[in-house]
């Protein structure tokens, strides 16, 4: 059997160099310009943080909707603590990371200890999170926050936006937990077959509480750029952000069925996303029609994924059969 | 040849059925009477399934010729036999259990008045089938609300609302209950009484002599005799079935089992699969477990790896009583479960050869520590078992989706001896592989045992069961019928054990 070159491995990589190609043609004054890139790659920094959680959520066969609303709450909650109380920003940031974090961890017990399924459990929570930032705030706005409060989301460091450099960081700490440590290995084996799984002494529950506990900690960690970034605690933020993070994950080839799906292509799945973003506001295409095509690309990754799969199933079951 | 009898529904002849590299039937005869119970019988792979699957249409032959009703048919499909008036009645069963019996009984050919179901007739002709039948069963009860032997005679009228005339039943027993397995009996003389004939295949000897009216015997995909079923007994029969002798080569070894390192007692589990289960456990010992196919063996394996609860029953190792919950309670204890089903329990098909091995083995800290996974020293695990088993892969980078089922199974092996475990259980570890990856199989067993290591090994091939077995336990209904060793073991006794009622 032959498995030296995999073309799905690195199709997205040339997806995005196409995507980048056509961008750089319908808009040669704009879109390659280092400014431009940085702009890019900072507006697509908390879609990358978030999606290495929602990556190792989607390896185990299970889903997060509800990083958007955690990252209003998030914000907000962050926001209120230095407007209301004079709390030292980091401080005030950290407690915020932590709430991201706790609503992962409960959307965790849900799913791995009650058995709710992750969607049912997740939306649940996208609306408990988005409840409370309009209850904190009473649906209004925080804002007089002080000047510091934007460096993490606006800053440079080397020359380098700060947000760039966390979600290098985040893809970091991503690909090592995956590819190198027991944690992620039981990630790929509970979303390979969580029976498997069970029956090698794995535990299974301890395993998919990490998950959503670590997609609730790294939506805390967008959740206060997003905050530097607006300058305002705004409970309506980042509605149907998850959107972007979940294309972007599958777009990277991870399988929404479990158990398949490498980081080092997801970079290039929200860097595609971002790339989309980034290129039709250049092009002047309205919002509503970039929801259309985001809408579009997630129903091709998906479709796409499914006819390798189906493909790959084949030549397995044929040469297993020429084995018999 | 043909049209000579009109008394026959189905006469096959010389049918033959090859799978890759295997002849699951070989020039196989087979004659259905009218009204007739003809029970099938045969050990596991005899090739009574893969009959009734061509008579049903859902395979078809390689050659030879099928006469249905006095006609003969070429390829023939599962709708096609289902319009003929053939049925097959599967163990799982074709319900949909949230709907009521009489949704059930018309669920695609519903009666329809004007735009609506036409709730009231569906009712009585629902009504009429079980009283024609005698079935008392509420034709508005929800089918999950039946127990099995219920659902079963759903399932059957069903069939009989469809005209059928041949009916198929595969081991329609083993979910029910002795009283249960009464009603299902009287349906069947009733059913005989209205001239409809029934395949009946059990392994059940009781249950044949008292449904059945004639009995074919298969072995090895090969027709060996058509009996009436009150000319012959038990005896014969048991010949029949097992004909060959231990022709089969197994390794010697020549160790003696020590002292004792496990044992079970009184163990029990949910909905009383298995009830009060005990046996013992030697060092160096090779403990089979024979019965039939639902029995419990592999429950109890389950049960004693902490897989499933326990209801009652305590575990000793070496003397001391241990709590075992879940696996890693049982991987602690140094206990390995190599489950049957390899490829929904055994190993996982996402992983390659080298992650799978390597799973269980990196709780340890041999190949993990806080850095993370060694992978120099995970690959080396690897390439030693890749070794040792003779597993063949182009790579241990291979995804083992993609490979044979023998090496799956090796591979599957490999991930429990990696962790060096004292006691392993086998739970079919040579079924479906072929003859020279079971050979490696028995001698890695028995190089398992002369490293002082102790196997359960639960098998539903006699000869295999016999030749590599110390003593064996057999099984019946979840519970222990008896134990045998030495002299004492033969084809024979354990069927007689497993199969009395």
């Amino acid at each position: 059997m032959k498995k030296k070159f995999s073309f799905s491995n690195i199709f997205v990589y040339v997806i995005l160099i196409v995507v980048v190609a056509f961008f750089s043609f319908s808009a040669p004054d704009s879109f390659l310009t280092s400014n431009n890139i940085f702009n890019m790659l900072r507006q697509v920094s908390m879609i990358g943080i978030c999606s290495v959680g929602m990556t190792m959520v989607l390896l185990t066969a299970g889903i997060d909707i509800s990083v958007g609303s955690v990252i209003a709450l998030v914000g907000v909650v962050s926001a209120l603590l230095i407007a209301n109380t004079g709390m030292p920003v980091a401080l005030a940031m950290i407690i915020g990371v932590l709430v991201g974090t706790g609503c992962g961890t409960i959307s965790g017990v849900m799913v791995a200890k009650f058995q709710v399924p992750a969607l049912i459990a997740t939306l649940a929570m996208q609306t408990i999170a988005r409840g409370f930032a309009f209850i904190l705030t009473k649906g209004i706005p925080v804002y007089g926050l002080p000047e510091d409060i934007k460096v993490i989301g606006q800053g440079y460091m080397a020359g380098i936006p700060i947000p760039v450099i966390i979600m290098a960081l985040v893809f970091l700490l991503g690909w090592w937990l995956l590819e190198k440590t027991r944690f992620g290995r039981y990630v790929y084996a509970i979303g390979g077959n969580e029976e498997v799984a069970r029956l090698s002494g794995i535990d299974v529950k301890k395993g998919l509480l990490k998950v959503y506990a670590l997609s609730g900690f790294f939506a805390g960690l967008a959740g206060v750029i997003m905050l530097s970034r607006i300058n305002s605690g705004q409970p309506n933020t980042s509605e149907g952000f998850e959107m972007d993070v979940i294309t972007g994950a599958v777009l990277g080839g991870v399988s929404v069925a479990g158990g398949e799906g490498k980081i080092l292509n997801v970079i290039a799945g929200v860097l595609i996303m971002g790339v989309l973003s980034n290129g039709m506001t250049l092009l002047n295409l309205d919002t509503y029609w970039q929801w259309v095509v985001k809408g579009a690309v997630l129903l091709f990754a998906v479709a796409f994924d499914n006819m390798q799969r189906a493909r790959s199933a084949r030549i397995a079951a044929e040469a297993a059969g020429a084995e018999a | 040849m043909q049209m000579e009898d009109n008394n026959l529904n189905i006469k096959m002849v010389d049918v033959c059925k090859y799978f890759p590299g295997v002849k699951a039937l070989d020039n196989v005869n087979f004659e259905l009477r009218k009204g007739e119970v003809h029970a099938l019988l045969g050990e596991n792979g005899a090739g009574k399934s893969t009959l009734c699957k061509i008579i049903a249409g859902a395979q078809p032959m390689t050659s030879g010729e099928y006469y249905l009703f006095g006609e003969k048919v070429t390829g023939l499909t599962p709708h096609a036999a289902k319009e003929k008036g053939i049925s097959m009645i599967y163990q799982e069963f074709n319900l949909v259990p949230y709907l009521k019996v009489y949704e059930n009984l018309f669920l695609g050919k519903e009666l329809i008045k004007g735009l609506n179901l036409n709730k009231k007739e569906m009712i009585a002709k629902t009504i009429e089938v079980f009283d024609r039948f005698q079935i008392k069963i509420d034709p508005e009860a929800r089918i999950c609300d039946l127990s099995n032997a219920y659902k079963q005679l759903v399932e059957i009228a069903k069939a009989v609302l469809e005209n059928a005339q041949v009916l198929c039943m595969d081991e329609p027993t083993a979910p029910l209950s002795n009283r249960e397995v009464e009603i299902l009996f009287s349906l069947i003389r009733s059913l005989k009484a209205e001239g409809v004939s029934i395949i009946y295949i059990s392994h059940r000897m009781e249950e044949i002599f008292e449904v059945a009216d004639r009995i074919t015997v298969m072995r090895d995909g090969k027709y060996i005799k058509t009996m009436d079923a009150d000319k012959t007994d038990r005896k014969e029969l048991i010949s029949l079935i097992v004909g060959r002798d231990l022709t089969e080569e197994y390794p010697k070894r020549d160790s003696v089992p020590g002292e004792e390192i496990l044992r079970v007692e009184h163990l029990s589990t949910d909905l009383t699969k298995i009830r009060d289960v005990s046996f013992t456990l030697r060092r160096g010992e090779i403990l089979g477990f024979a019965g039939l196919v639902g029995a419990g063996r592999t429950e109890v394996m389950r049960a004693l790896f902490g897989a499933d609860r326990k209801t009652a029953g305590d575990i000793y190792l070496y003397g001391k009583k241990v709590t075992i919950h879940k696996p890693e309670n049982a991987i602690e204890q140094r206990i390995s479960l190599i489950p049957e089903d390899r490829k929904g329990q055994g190993v996982s098909l996402t992983l390659n050869i080298r992650e799978n091995i390597s799973l269980v083995k990196l709780k340890g800290k041999e190949i993990c520590s806080l850095l993370g996974i060694n992978r120099k020293k995970e690959r080396s695990v690897a390439d030693e078992y890749i070794k040792a088993l003779n597993i063949k892969a182009p790579s241990m980078e291979q995804l083992t989706r993609n490979l044979s089922g023998g090496n799956q199974q090796k591979v599957a092996i490999a991930k429990w001896l990696a962790v060096d475990a004292d006691i392993l259980i086998l739970d079919e570890p040579t079924r479906g592989i072929d003859v020279g990856a079971k050979y490696e199989i028995y001698l890695l067993m028995n190089e398992l045992i002369k490293a002082g290591k102790s196997i359960i090994m639960i098998s539903s091939e006699m000869p295999e069961l016999i030749g590599m077995s110390d003593r064996i336990v057999v099984m019946q209904q979840g519970k222990i019928v008896g134990e045998i060793s030495g002299d004492e073991v033969s084809q024979e006794k354990i069927l007689e054990m497993a199969s009395c009622g």
